[in-house]
């Protein structure tokens, strides 16, 4: 047909299937290297950084999705990593004790913590079934929220939406507040059908008693993927019709794009994976508290999302390594100096006093965040300007 | 012939103001009708119409038989209906290329795992809609500036872009609105030149709003006249132009004939 055509050639079937499956060879190479290499080296304070590090990417690049590449602005994330978070805890929580008569730890290498000892055992355990059903289950109870979130916002746009979104977290973090005490006996739970259970989540003590599964095998591994796919959205006629909206819905809907359809897409995708978020964070502190997931949890993934550049992957996972990094540099700067001072002039806490001066001067000094809409990898493509 | 667009006692009204009333409009299949009327006549208020950005108080829109109004903007397009802005609604930030590929890609089904997974199906589809964007980038002498931004082109560049993105979605009818705005000349005589072969090449029926004159005598074989929502003269671009209400409507006072 023309010269594009031409040129084009399907690779081998083999070619072809590894390419497709690339993302999650990398994805488990990844997840190894950080349990296997990067854990024992770093030690358990900076390997539990890193698993920070890795939620948040995760969080902001979801989040990226709406408020980056569909142009809504959500600021109710956290609502969705809470509903994650206590659903994947459910099932783990009551799912072990009917399984295995306890709330106890069944896994295999790949969630074992260093730091807790030393560990003989499959690679796999049962328990690892349960933990990665469970944090499959808390995206998908995420993605239905997302669904019902994203439907009635549809007609609604910039500030109103904004609020809307903003609500929702607020009902999450309520609703999940006053659900009952939970079961903490084997007999209990035992006695007691599953539709029960889903209602017995701890109220405002927060959820707690959750095994531990979460490692950093599993948190970068869940990036690896979570990045795997914003990328590939973004360079595909999915990632377009997102991008079209963002720019300008009015001219994306004259072009074709069923613009509600794809909102509601990018909702459901983006809560998914927040879902996936609260569910690691759930199994790695062992319990999820709904009061800490509040609108405060919601604002620091919309801040990574901004400063990445709403719409940059790779922006918005740099911003969220940052971000993370930040407040525990500034942490040990402060300890350090205050070992030489004496106790009179300790300096106070100012952390998050200069974490919010650097946000503040970031903002004034590059608006547009790190990369804006590009990715780092786009810098090579030349940005000539406009001729005179 | 049987019209392929056939607008019958179209309406619509924004309080107490009748914007649009009783418009009436038959292309036929491969025709190249003109819009045209002062300043605040309806003009793009009709385009909103077609295009469903309006919903018609009154009246229908049939496209190739099949009704229209009611339906919303993206249906609109995938039936077959296809438009240019007048103020520029490009994607800003996007390149060139993508601009035409999200049209490009109306009449492809790209599913979610298939996307993630880059499955056969997905590459051939992208490669089919990366080989329309080329041509279509070609055809509109924009294929050098693919990576750039859109908001980085040159303004003439930008109107050109806009009508390839339009044409990439494959439409039956193209609605042009005031394509030649703010161009010189030499860019007005090109940009005729572009429309008639946009006709040839891609086998389209046009309909296009404009205020310049010498764009829309030179090359519409139809002009309607609006004036105040309603249709004040329909014809040959030479007998619109000796209409004295025409004359009137432009001009306020009944003068000879000549450039309006």
């Amino acid at each position: 047909m023309n010269a594009a055509a031409g040129r084009y050639r399907p690779p081998a079937a083999w070619a072809h299937a590894l390419q497709s499956a690339a993302p999650l060879l990398v994805a488990v190479g990844v997840g190894l290297l950080m349990h296997f290499a990067v854990q024992p080296a770093v030690g358990a304070f900076k390997a539990r950084v890193l698993v920070d590090i890795g939620i948040n990417i995760i969080l902001a690049v979801s989040l990226t999705l709406v408020n980056g590449f569909t142009g809504q602005f959500s600021i109710g994330h956290a609502g969705f990593m809470a509903l994650g978070g206590y659903a994947a805890g459910a099932l783990s929580y009551y799912g072990s004790f009917r399984l295995f008569g306890a709330a106890a730890f069944h896994g295999g290498v790949l969630s074992w913590t260093a730091s807790q000892g030393p560990f003989h055992g499959p690679w796999l355990g049962s328990g690892d079934l349960l933990f990665v059903a469970a944090c499959l289950v808390g995206g998908l109870v995420a993605a239905g929220a997302g669904y019902l979130v994203g439907l009635p916002s549809l007609r609604l746009r910039g500030d109103y939406l904004a609020i809307v979104t903003l609500g929702f977290g607020e009902i999450v973090r309520v609703v999940l507040q006053s659900t009952q005490t939970q079961l903490s006996q084997a007999p209990d739970v035992a006695a007691t059908p599953w539709p029960l259970l889903t209602l017995k989540l701890g109220g405002a003590l927060g959820f707690i008693g959750l095994p531990f599964y979460t490692t950093l095998f599993w948190v970068y591994l869940a990036v690896a993927l979570t990045l795997a796919v914003a990328i590939r959205l973004k360079r595909s006629s999915y990632g377009r019709a997102f991008l079209a909206i963002r720019e300008d819905e009015v001219a994306a809907e004259a072009l074709g794009v069923h613009t509600t359809r794809y909102k509601v897409r990018a909702f459901v995708l983006a809560a998914f994976l927040a879902g996936v978020a609260g569910a690691l964070y759930a199994h790695l502190v062992g319990s999820v508290n709904a009061g800490e997931l509040g609108f405060q949890k919601s604002f620091e993934v919309v801040i990574m999302v901004v400063l990445g550049g709403m719409g940059s992957v790779s922006g918005s996972t740099l911003a969220a390594i940052v971000l993370t990094l930040l407040p525990e540099l500034l942490r040990t700067v402060t300890g350090s100096v205050n070992t030489y001072l004496p106790r009179a002039y300790e300096l106070p806490d100012l952390r998050m006093i200069i974490y919010s001066l650097a946000l503040i001067l970031m903002m004034i000094l590059r608006p547009q965040g790190f990369f804006g809409l590009r990715e780092i990898w786009d810098w090579r493509v030349r940005r000539r300007p406009r001729p005179a | 012939m049987t019209p392929l667009l056939e607008v019958t006692r179209l309406s619509i009204a924004f309080g107490g103001l009748r914007a649009v009333q009783d418009f009436n409009l038959a292309l036929a299949p491969g025709d190249l009708q003109g819009l045209i009327g002062p300043n605040g006549a309806g003009k793009t208020t009709v385009f909103n119409l077609l295009t469903g950005v309006y919903r018609p108080a009154a009246g229908e829109i049939r496209l190739a038989g099949r009704r229209l109004d009611g339906l919303r903007p993206f249906q609109i397009a995938r039936a077959g209906l296809a438009r240019t802005f007048q103020a520029s609604r490009l994607l800003a930030d996007l390149s060139v290329a993508d601009n035409v590929r999200v049209g490009a890609q109306l009449r492809t089904r790209p599913s979610l795992l298939g996307t993630v997974l880059r499955t056969r199906r997905h590459r051939d589809t992208e490669g089919d809609i990366e080989a329309r964007t080329q041509r279509l980038l070609e055809t509109f002498g924009l294929a050098e500036r693919r990576a750039e931004l859109a908001r980085h082109l040159p303004y003439g560049d930008q109107r050109r872009l806009e009508m390839a993105r339009a044409l990439a979605t494959q439409p039956r009818v193209l609605l042009l609105d005031e394509p030649a705005a703010g161009m010189n000349p030499q860019e007005k005589l090109a940009l005729r030149e572009l429309i008639q072969r946009i006709r040839r090449e891609f086998d389209v029926t046009i309909l296009l709003i404009e205020h310049d004159m010498s764009v829309v005598m030179s090359i519409c074989e139809t002009v309607t006249v609006l004036d105040y929502g309603v249709t004040i003269a329909r014809g040959t671009p030479r007998e619109v132009q000796g209409d004295p209400r025409v004359i009137e409507a432009y001009l306020g006072v009944a003068a000879p004939p000549g450039d309006a």
